[in-house]
């Protein structure tokens, strides 16, 4: 007998299978039972909180499905009347401290309290509430936190730390005051969150949700004086669906295009447009590094995520990163450098909206240096969900609506610009047209399968004209540092590497509806592919408008119209804000301030010794009522470390010796001291 | 003459933060009693050195604060230099612990939602249970555990500790300019 006997066990009665399953969830949910929780996620660690997926197991009693392994043999029941009763008991006492004004969240009808509440037949809270309610957290631009609709499943925090690797909120307090918060109490936009939103994307409810910009643009439609553009990103065409009742990934795009005509935008467009701009000039750089010398391995830099990402944990990586702009940035920029002209409108006057499967975006439209004198190159970014808000209210039928094409010249693409919304896209985009650039032959074969595929990390090696090309796609923050740290300590081998935050890439952003499929990530990915096959160009390099705009705007590839508009750059940036220590305090008026970098790499470098050096100095010495010495946490200077800045001097590479010769000279003379080695920076980098 | 030794008191706190983290190899895993050993150093536990703390062994700083308010071990506020501990478990309160609380409470002008004397010298905290039912009710000051204490005794007590510290005020009044009898153990 060679047959291989299949193990299997019941569930309520009938035999299962059992292939593979890591608990008892997976196989009841295999065998299209749905189960209710709030608190797993397949990707996420098992946690086991909120005693919603109870099972009878016979002999064994009531257990977590969610955290049981399956055993041949089980005999599982899911529905009893104990286990129903216990589960309405849990999520009556949910409802109890939940703030329930449903009618009012953003959330309702799409919250899984509200829809268990519904499916398990609770009618009434019998409990008092024991919270007091507390502030709304708006100080973030990309999220809203209100810690009255938190139910603690803990999904954001394990989101956060597993898939992430970042941990900006965790579980605070014990027992009834346990409550999910940044470190200290602080609110989200204080600390080291990247605004990637994936914590929104998976909590049940609306504790976490994208911040709503939806009002301003309203105004803006509403306002005879403004000129409103509207750029659409990749992936929304494949989510957007799906909040009015579509399959995951199927391609809308141009009945959005007709929705946005009717809530009134005046020119629409595509931000692939600016995502075949971002491949030629990308590629350019990475060619010119390869070629001359550059900083290798390249970083992309479309992702708004990773970038925060970068500057706050890889200070001493930003040179590796691209300086391209990201397409909506290089969208923004470029139409309001092009068209106040060709409109005749005055800048202040021509005001672009975004439409981004991203909550990052949001944080990047308002970065300083996206835009000019203070006014944004992007007005405003609206997430998948809020566009999908506005065609409700405005009462459009979105699935009856007849498609519609977009305005040119920005609203032409080719496939190449489409697959930045998948993870591994900007890669195969890029290797389009390095590929045909490298060998002067035309590519025939558009498809480089080697860089697709769902795995958080993967690895390609391309060989053209003879060269090899080292690849890397990376998705999730956590598997970006795996690499980051490799190319840190010199043991990476890439020469490019894709990072995008967000599980899947764009299509897996947390403006995306909130997925009610189990495949939609999948399903979304599938969609941009098929929209690229549609399309006749799949190369950047084919797009004629692209050409146009370089002949007739930007002048050459990389050149310095093209630099000045299309690239930007990095800098580091506190995990935390105001996280230094006061070591050492003066009342004195001509103090000194003496400021010691404790960060990763001064520390590595000997910081500490310098700090105990000064101190001890100035305690024999006496000069303790004329310093002010703290530790803090890096001057973006980490190259040169340890840095010390003192009366906001830069000292770098410094010693103790160094440092105490820097403060002497300052306590003897008024004067500004022009000591070797200080370096004079501008005084509100602290 | 205050600030000087202050100063020189916290650089030397400091570098004893390092020490500790040094002595625990910077694991993350040590957490707990690296966060031990800073609270007897500086009574609490202040957030910069959280943060610090947070950085050095690459754990997020939401991570330690959450640790840090897990337990009822951990202040995050400033605590006074003596710390009296009355115990509310069933046992002491049947046995008339909250008079003596609230003696402590008037002698002290603390209260439960101000539990430190503005002069930093006394907090006055309650516990759930100090496993010393026989005794009850039991408070304990600093290291020391009275037990069947009483509203008078516990005055008293309180009393006792003021004259020292009128004390050791006298003495290092005389000894101007000199760090305080406290600054100089560090």
């Amino acid at each position: 007998m060679n047959t291989v006997i299949q193990p299997t066990l019941t569930i309520d009665g009938r035999t299962v299978a059992i292939e593979g399953e890591r608990n008892l969830l997976e196989l009841v949910r295999k065998a299209n039972i749905d189960l209710p929780t709030f608190c797993y996620h397949s990707e996420l660690s098992v946690y086991g909180a909120c005693r919603l997926c109870l099972v009878q197991i016979e002999g064994r009693g009531i257990q977590g499905a969610c955290s049981t392994p399956p055993e041949p043999g089980l005999k599982i029941l899911t529905t009893t009347p104990e286990i129903r009763e216990i589960r309405r008991i849990s999520v009556e006492l949910l409802l109890a401290n939940h703030d329930q004004s449903c009618p009012t969240c953003s959330r309702s009808t799409n919250c899984q309290l509200q829809s268990l509440a519904q499916r398990l037949g609770v009618k009434q809270v019998r409990f008092k509430p024991v919270h007091k309610p507390v502030p709304l957290d708006e100080s973030s631009p990309s999220l809203v936190r209100d810690p009255n609709k938190c139910v603690l499943c803990g999904d954001c925090v394990r989101m956060c730390s597993e898939i992430q690797g970042i941990g900006a909120i965790d579980f605070a307090y014990r027992g009834h005051e346990v409550s999910v918060q940044p470190a200290f109490g602080k609110d989200l936009g204080d600390v080291e969150c990247v605004n990637c939103g994936q914590c929104a994307s998976v909590c049940p409810t609306g504790a976490l949700t994208p911040k709503s910009e939806i009002d301003q643009v309203w105004n803006l439609l509403a306002d005879p004086t403004k000129t409103v553009i509207v750029q659409i990103a990749p992936a929304v065409r494949v989510g957007l669906g799906e909040s009015f009742g579509l399959p995951p990934g199927e391609i809308t795009t141009g009945r959005i295009v007709a929705a946005l005509k009717f809530l009134g935008f005046d020119q629409i467009y595509d931000t692939s447009f600016a995502a075949d701009l971002t491949v030629i000039e990308e590629s350019t750089e990475f060619l010119e590094r390869k070629t001359k010398g550059g900083t290798l391995p390249m970083f992309t830099s479309c992702c708004p995520g990773w970038v925060k990402y970068a500057e706050q944990y890889f200070p001493e990586l930003l040179p590796n990163l691209s300086t391209c702009r990201s397409p909506q940035a290089m969208f923004g920029s470029l139409v309001k450098g092009m068209l106040p002209d060709q409109l005749k409108v005055e800048r202040k006057d021509l005001k672009v909206v975004a439409i981004m499967p991203c909550t990052a975006k949001k944080f990047e439209a308002q970065r300083p240096e996206m835009g000019v004198d203070g006014d944004p190159d992007v007005d405003n970014v609206l997430t998948t969900q809020e566009l999908a808000q506005m065609i409700k209210s405005a009462g459009l039928i979105f699935e009856t609506l007849q498609p519609e094409s977009f305005d040119m010249p920005f609203g032409f693409y080719t496939g190449a610009g489409v697959i930045f919304g998948n993870s591994g896209g900007v890669m195969e985009a890029v290797l389009r047209y390095a590929a045909e650039k490298v060998t002067g032959k035309k590519l025939e074969d558009v498809e480089f399968q080697q860089v697709r595929g769902d795995s958080g990390l993967r690895e390609a090696s391309i060989n053209v004209n003879g060269t090899e090309l080292k690849l890397a796609v990376v998705h999730g923050l956590r598997n970006a540092r795996v690499v980051a740290e490799q190319v840190r300590a010199g043991t990476s081998h890439y020469d490019l590497i894709e990072v995008m935050a967000c599980p899947g890439g764009c299509i897996g952003g947390a403006g995306q509806p909130i997925s009610t499929s189990r495949d939609s990530r999948a399903l979304r990915t599938k969609g941009l592919y098929n929209a690229d096959k549609m399309l006749q160009l799949h190369k950047s390099q084919d797009n004629v408008f692209i050409t146009e705009c370089y002949t007739k705007f930007l002048g050459e590839i990389g050149g310095e119209k093209a630099h000045h508009l299309l690239h930007t750059s990095y800098q580091s940036r506190h995990r935390i804000s105001d996280e230094s220590l006061p070591l050492m305090q003066s009342k004195s008026d001509d103090k000194v301030k003496v400021s010691v970098c404790l960060g990763t790499n001064c520390f590595l470098k000997g910081s500490q010794d310098v700090l105990n050096g000064v101190l001890r100095h100035a305690e024999q010495t006496g000069l303790e009522g004329r310093l002010d010495v703290r530790a803090g946490f890096c001057f973006e200077k980490c190259e040169t470390g340890p840095t010390v800045m003192i009366d906001g001097q830069h000292v770098c590479g410094c010693t103790a010796e160094k440092a105490i010769e820097v403060i002497n000279s300052r306590i003897e003379n008024d004067s500004p001291a022009h000591t070797n080695g200080a370096e004079s920076t501008n005084p509100e980098a602290e | 003459m205050a600030s000087m030794p202050i100063a020189v008191d916290r650089a030397g706190k400091f570098e004893k933060v390092c020490g500790i983290l040094d002595l625990h190899a910077r694991r993350p895993a040590r957490l707990i009693p690296i966060l031990q050993a800073i609270q007897h150093e500086y009574q609490y536990l202040p957030e910069e050195v959280l943060t610090y703390v947070a950085t050095s062994l690459d754990v997020p700083p939401a991570r330690v604060f959450g640790v840090a308010t897990f337990y009822a071990h951990f202040a995050l506020v400033p605590k006074g230099k003596h710390v009296i501990r009355m115990c509310d478990g069933t046992a002491c309160h049947v046995k008339q612990s909250i008079p003596v609380l609230e003696a402590l409470h008037a002698k002290l002008g603390t209260s439960e939602n101000c539990k430190t004397t503005p002069d930093m010298m006394f907090t006055v905290e309650t516990v759930a249970c100090l496993g010393a039912c026989g005794l009850a009710p039991v408070v304990v000051i600093d290291e020391q555990v009275y037990g069947q204490i009483t509203p008078e005794r516990a005055v008293a007590l309180v009393d006792e500790i003021k004259a020292q510290e009128a004390l050791l005020q006298g003495a290092s009044a005389n000894e101007a300019g000199q760090p305080s009898a406290e600054a100089s153990h560090v």
